[in-house]
């Protein structure tokens, strides 16, 4: 019968259908391989693409700037002087105050002028001073020439007739039409500063006989919140000696400053307008140099001053050892060489725009301590600077009457390896600090992106976990492969296998809920345990190794381990009930009160101590587990022969069999603090969170996990901040693998080598 | 002889065997911990009832559960204003005292030499409530209407009997409320789309428009019929009221409405106990969270997870064992593949956060975004999938089990011996079929393993999930009666999210922690028991092909 099934195979093979069939299953065949391959190269492309992604948004943050030239053209407008040059959010249109008292809006873009008025100045009345209040307000004054002042607002109005975007242009008067009387004197206001807030204004002036008046305005609206009236104290500051340059009033009306012609800066407190007081006089450049430009950063702490030289300098007043505020330069930029003009500063960010007299105009940002771009605009001096809100574009005018419009393309000028990673002196601080603080209520908040706290954190969360997680996880991972008997081994390994897989939102929540209130409850026993144990094991291994022969055999030899369970778990009891008696013989009662009065460490509920507890738990198996796999597969005859030339099991141990496995020791620790350094769940919940630069085992921390955890879902997309959260991502990611690849690597060696013994 | 056992290296050994002792109860002191947490919420505490001295010299009458005990020393009480004789450790108990309504807190501490006259009268009733908590107190009386029913000894039945009346009143509301009312709503809103994405494409076809007219009155007047019989049981459930008598003797009127449950522990019987136990370990599965999440069940939670876990794993398995057989049986072995191999091990390693930022960058605002503008434009600027959802937070999973699953699979593929694969071939099976017929069934039991431990990864993760989609109360569940039925654009709750949301966000931590342990232990018991059945399987494939090799 078989014969005859051969036979058939045989003449069926050429047969068409058989030929089909066999085609066909040939097609199924390569379609396989080929879905196969294409199936299994996608996967692992799939997987590659995480770190080009990541890559991929954190990359914009490390681009450099750009700026283009858009449009040029001859100013519009009269020929007068011009005062200030402004632009509106879309930098579509900008704004032109000129000293013949013109005000013009054009645009940008074409040059065209749209809209010309004229300030509401009384008929003889010439402007002798100028200034603006804090850009956002959009704010300006003219000081005129019988002692009185006119503050105006430009206004745009964004309107959407048939789905256009329409911008209407135009000026109000938020103090009134009518000039403001300042000097009851009727001197002309050569020097001008003005606020204006919500509920007052402050305007200082100095007179042309070299009066220096504070006048304070406080609003006052009537019943229907229409007519406003103003209630007006004046009172005349002391003048240093000098003329004065430069008049600077905050926007919260509480610092004035006063930079006089000898290169000095008076710093007055203003915040009781009854009473000025002046904190603080300093001379701001050399000898031999002049302020030729002097400005506010957004945010109204720090002061920007140019010199003749070219020279920025960035000062804020810091609290001296005294507790007096004093000025203070932070930072320089000598990136320019030609008098500073005109420096104007980002609305929302802490970067400015620094114009000198070679034409050339400068991006610097000063909590990155960076030059972001360096732009020649034109050959001649340049006069007028302006910004435009979002920082895209800039509008200067050169001293031949030229406008110059550029786009600026600038994302990210908070960024560079000093910002994150190295100490930085944030305004208010009384020195440079490493901070991490990502967002506030303010809109001209410095954000503090130094990421090094964070890198400390997660450093020292994982030292906390290994130094628990390590010695216990080793020695037992060596009693288990080496001297446990097998049945117990069977019990053991699973078990302590099973945790790895416990989820780490348990341990953080028993690590945050149970374990942190208990070790500060009880403080004294948590210590005492350090040392009550070990000595309790050793006594009790003394006792039992000197004990009659009958009970030392009633226990098979490898189950030593399960013999110690009840004698570690009553040494434990031993020691936390020992711990309230302790606490009040030692402690005074307190041991937390103690640690703070006596020895003046502070102490976190949610501490160092909690997250190496409870995180060392967590990577206990991982390295266990490792361990002794390792340690398992040495090769059993090294260990009969070191035996048999006499050598005890323990000699055995050290000299051959952990030698012999070390680079699998030393490829579970790694793993193990791979593990640690990217926990989330257990750090989030068992810290406080935060940004400490602290090794205190008293202390929490924030980790670039949990950072991640919690920033993240608020982080505006493509902001600075998002890619910076990214790049803490990609840093853990590039830390772990490179962590986990070494021990891989190790590991296979060490497995080649066994299979070669 | 001390000198002479030290350099036995004895010492030494018992120094590691105490670091298994310390392990092991750890481990197992951990399971304990969360069990008898966990469980011990359920069992019906006694109330007590006991005059307490206080610090300004009253002594009022205190009703409540002892929550907690602790012990504390004299000068700590002192530091925090307790006057109190003598230095011995005094025994503090954290009381439930419920009433949250009048006294402004569920829980205060009472230190034992305080407490006098403590009893436990059997007649003290525990009242479970949807708003402010436990009441505890006395039933006075029972209302039906504003008018006094029952009142002393008989209010206790006739109160029993109308609650069950309310229960069934409350039932056929919530199921009113959620699945009637519920799908209106829906078909309201995907009108709403339709047609706003009519207006989008320019259609101004009027028999499109009138057939949308058409279909919204019909589900207004449904609707209406629907708010009618609402209105109706809504009426009907507010006629009874009961009176109860607080431990300071205020009267206060509860609308039956308002109430859950309505027990006297101090009169039960242990078989009571247990009855009421094991009810309520029910009610903790199948019910929906309330007050924050800080009382009632977690089903939403369990439901979440088990969708998500489901949703990754359709995913994640075709991948993984694809990308195992592509490396084990097709791709060339050099050192390329053992690179490759290298590198997916260790992605198992990469933090899970950082897989939680990767989706929220390219799944969530890339993919999705781009998703919502191609085939959702009628919906923005609301978004529908570039927003976290399950979708997104399963994918974002898949990937991150992904390794796990092909290492399983490689190690299954890589045991099974060389001759059944040449055997296959010799009688003339392509490599296609020998790979589908022999080797892959016989992997089978590794691929179920991998799948189990990537199983009980995904249902513990958590951190990368808060940014992909996880919420702490999601209105809705991903999986409803409403066309298409399977909502993948929805955000969900998970267990693990839920401890950590409950645990550390609640407004009353006090009171949630309970829930929180028995929260905890349910996720415990589902992933112990995955991981045991995977080690399991593990082990009988290694005995099955151990007797094949020989």
């Amino acid at each position: 019968m078989s014969d005859r099934l051969f036979s058939t195979a045989i003449s069926d093979a050429s047969d068409p259908a058989v030929v089909r069939r066999r085609r066909w299953r040939m097609f199924k065949d390569s379609l396989a391989r080929y879905g196969v391959a294409l199936g299994g190269i996608s996967v692992i492309l799939a997987i590659v693409l995480i770190f080009f992604y990541l890559l991929l948004v954190v990359f914009p943050l490390f681009e450099s700037a750009e700026a283009e030239v858009v449009a040029e053209y001859a100013r519009p407008g009269s020929d007068a002087r011009t005062l200030h040059l402004a632009m509106e959010e879309q930098a579509e249109i900008a704004v032109r105050f000129s000293d013949d008292g013109a005000v013009v809006f054009f645009s940008t873009v074409a040059g065209g002028g749209i809209k010309h008025l004229d300030l509401a100045l009384p008929a003889a009345a010439e402007i002798t001073s100028f200034t603006f209040g804090d850009p956002t307000q959009a704010r300006i004054a003219v000081g005129l020439n019988d002692g009185t002042a006119l503050v105006a607002r430009h206004v745009y109005q964004v309107s959407y007739p048939n789905d256009v975007r329409t911008i209407t242009p135009g000026i109000t008067y938020p103090l009134g039409s009518e000039p403001l009387e300042i000097d009851d004197e009727g001197e002309p206001l050569v020097k001008l500063a003005m606020q204006d807030g919500e509920e007052e204004a402050t305007i200082v002036a100095v007179t042309a006989d070299g009066r220096l008046l504070l006048s304070h305005f406080l609003k006052e609206e009537d019943m229907f919140g229409e007519e406003l009236s103003l209630e007006r104290h004046q009172v005349a500051l002391p003048v240093a000696e000098g003329d004065v340059q430069y008049l600077l009033l905050d926007k919260e009306q509480r610092n004035l400053y006063v930079a006089t012609t000898d290169g000095s800066v008076s710093h007055f407190d203003v915040t009781d307008k009854e009473d000025p007081t002046l904190i603080h006089r300093q001379r701001m450049v050399d000898v031999n140099h002049k302020i030729t430009s002097l400005q506010f950063l957004t945010g109204d702490i720090s002061l920007l001053v140019g010199d003749d030289s070219g020279r920025l300098v960035q000062w804020f007043g810091v609290q001296d050892e005294r507790g007096n505020t004093v000025l203070r330069p932070i930072r320089q930029f000598t990136e320019q060489y030609r008098p500073i003009s005109n420096i104007t500063p980002e609305y929302t960010r802490k970067g400015f725009l620094a114009a000198d007299d070679s034409g050339l105009v400068a991006i610097y940002h000063t909590t990155s301590e960076r030059l972001i771009l360096k732009n020649q605009i034109a050959s001649v001096p340049l006069i007028q600077l302006a910004i435009a809100p979002r920082a895209n574009a800039m509008l200067v005018e050169d001293a031949r009457g030229q406008v110059h419009f550029w786009r600026i393309h600038n994302d990210h000028p908070e960024i560079s390896w000093s910002s994150l990673w190295g100490k930085v002196w944030y305004e208010s601080y009384s020195e440079p600090v490493y901070a991490w603080q990502s967002s506030s209520a303010s809109d001209d908040f410095e954000p503090k992106l130094s990421i090094t706290p964070l890198v400390f954190g997660t450093i020292k969360a994982a030292f906390y976990a290994m130094l628990l997680a390590v010695p216990l996880a080793i020695m037992g991972a060596i009693y288990t492969a080496y001297f446990m008997a097998p049945r117990m081994r069977g019990i053991v390994k699973p078990s302590i296998e099973t945790m790895e897989a416990l989820p780490t939102v348990i341990l953080g929540f028993l690590a945050g809920l149970w374990l942190a209130p208990l070790i500060e409850a009880n403080l004294p026993g948590i210590f005492s345990l350090l040392v009550i144990v070990p000595l309790g094991v050793l006594v009790f291994a003394f006792v039992w190794n000197h004990a009659p022969k009958v009970i030392r055999h009633s226990v098979p030899e490898g189950w030593d381990a399960a013999l110690l369970i009840p004698v570690v778990l009553l040494l434990g009891w031993f020691s936390m009930s020992l711990s309230v008696p302790m606490e009040h013989a030692f402690f005074g009662g307190d041991m937390r009160a103690w640690l703070s009065n006596e020895m003046g460490i502070d102490f976190d509920q949610r501490n160092s101590l909690v997250v190496g507890l409870a995180m060392g738990f967590a990577v206990i198996p991982t390295i266990f587990s490792i361990t002794e796999d390792a340690i398992f597969s040495v090769p059993k005859h090294l260990t009969l022969g070191s035996l048999a030339l006499g050598a005890t099991p323990w000699q055995t141990l050290v000299r051959v069999v952990i030698l012999t496995a070390s680079p699998g020791i030393f490829s579970a620790v790694m793993i193990g603090m791979g593990r640690a350094v990217g926990e989330t769940m257990i750090v989030l919940m068992a810290t406080g969170n935060t940004p400490v630069m602290d090794f205190s085992v008293f202390q929490g921390m924030r980790t670039l996990s949990a950072n991640i955890a919690v920033e993240m879902p608020e982080a505006e997309v493509d902001s600075t901040h998002y890619r910076v959260l990214f790049l803490a991502a990609l840093v853990l990611f590039a830390f772990t693998f490179i962590f986990n690849t070494l021990a891989e690597l190790v590991r296979q060696n060490l497995r080649n080598k066994y299979s070669s013994l | 002889m001390i000198r002479h056992w030290f350099q036995t290296g004895k010492p030494w050994i018992w120094f590691t065997a105490s670091a298994v002792s310390i392990s092991m109860i750890l481990v197992f002191g951990l399971l304990l911990l969360i069990a008898a947490r966990g469980l011990g919420h359920f069992w019906p505490g006694d109330i007590l009832e006991f005059q307490y001295q206080e610090q300004g010299g009253e002594t009022p009458i205190l009703i409540g559960e002892i929550h907690d005990e602790e012990e504390v020393t004299a000068v700590r009480l002192r530091d925090a204003g307790i006057e109190i004789d003598g230095d011995d450790p005094v025994t503090r108990y954290l009381l439930k005292i419920g009433n949250r309504d009048i006294y402004g807190q569920d829980f205060r501490w009472v230190i034992e030499p305080n407490m006098r006259d403590l009893q436990k009268p059997e007649d003290l009733l525990t009242v479970e409530r949807l708003e402010w908590g436990n009441f505890y107190g006395y039933l006075l009386s029972v209302k039906q209407a504003g008018a006094t029913v029952a009142e002393g000894d008989a209010a206790w039945s006739a109160l029993q009997e109308r609650l069950s009346r309310t229960g069934n009143i409350q039932t056929e509301i919530s199921s009113l409320e959620k699945s009637e009312i519920g799908a209106v709503n829906y078909g309201m809103e995907r009108i709403r789309l339709e047609k706003r994405g009519l207006e989008l494409d320019g259609d101004n076809d009027p028999v499109k428009l009138a057939r949308l007219e058409k279909e919204r009155a019909e589900l207004q007047a449904e609707y209406n019929i629907l708010k009618k019989r609402l209105v109706a049981l809504y009426q009907k459930i507010n006629r009874d009221s009961m009176i109860l008598r607080s431990a300071d003797g205020r009267e206060v009127e509860i609308s039956l409405a308002k109430v859950v449950k309505a027990y006297r522990p101090n009169a039960m019987s242990l078989l009571d106990k247990l009855g009421f136990y094991f009810a309520k370990i029910g009610e903790f599965l199948s019910d929906d969270p309330r007050e924050a999440n800080t009382e009632g069940g977690i089903f939403p939670a369990i439901f979440g997870t088990v969708m998500m876990v489901i949703i990754m794993s359709i995913m994640v398995v075709p991948f993984g064992v694809v990308a195992a057989v592509y490396l084990r049986e097709y791709a060339k072995q050099g050192p390329l593949t053992r690179l490759i191999r290298i590198a997916v091990n260790n992605l198992a390693g990469v933090p899970s956060i950082v897989y939680g930022v990767f989706g929220l960058g390219f799944f969530v605002y890339f993919l999705g975004g781009n998703i919502d503008q191609l085939f959702f434009p009628e919906a923005a600027p609301a978004p529908t999938f570039g927003t976290p959802g399950i979708m997104w937070a399963s994918l974002t999973l898949a990937l991150l089990t992904v390794p796990v699953v092909i290492v399983a699979t490689e190690e299954g593929l890589s045991r099974i011996p060389k001759a059944i694969r040449e055997g296959s071939l010799a009688l003339g099976a392509t490599k296609a079929e020998t790979l589908w017929r022999t080797v892959l069934p016989m992997a089978s039991p590794a691929i179920m393993t991998g799948l189990i431990l990537a199983i009980a990864r995904a249902a513990g993760e958590v951190a990368p999930l808060m940014l992909v989609g996880v919420v702490k109360l999601a209105p809705s569940l991903p999986l409803d009666g409403n066309y298409p039925f399977l909502h993948l654009d929805r955000k969900f709750m998970h267990l693990g999210f839920h401890i950590y949301d409950v645990g550390f966000q609640s407004p009353n931590v006090e009171a949630a922690r309970p829930l929180v342990y028995a929260t905890a232990l349910l996720l415990v018991l589902v992933i112990v028991v995955l991981n045991l059945a995977a080690i399991a399987i593990r082990n009988r494939l290694r005995e099955r092909y151990r007797t094949l090799e020989n």
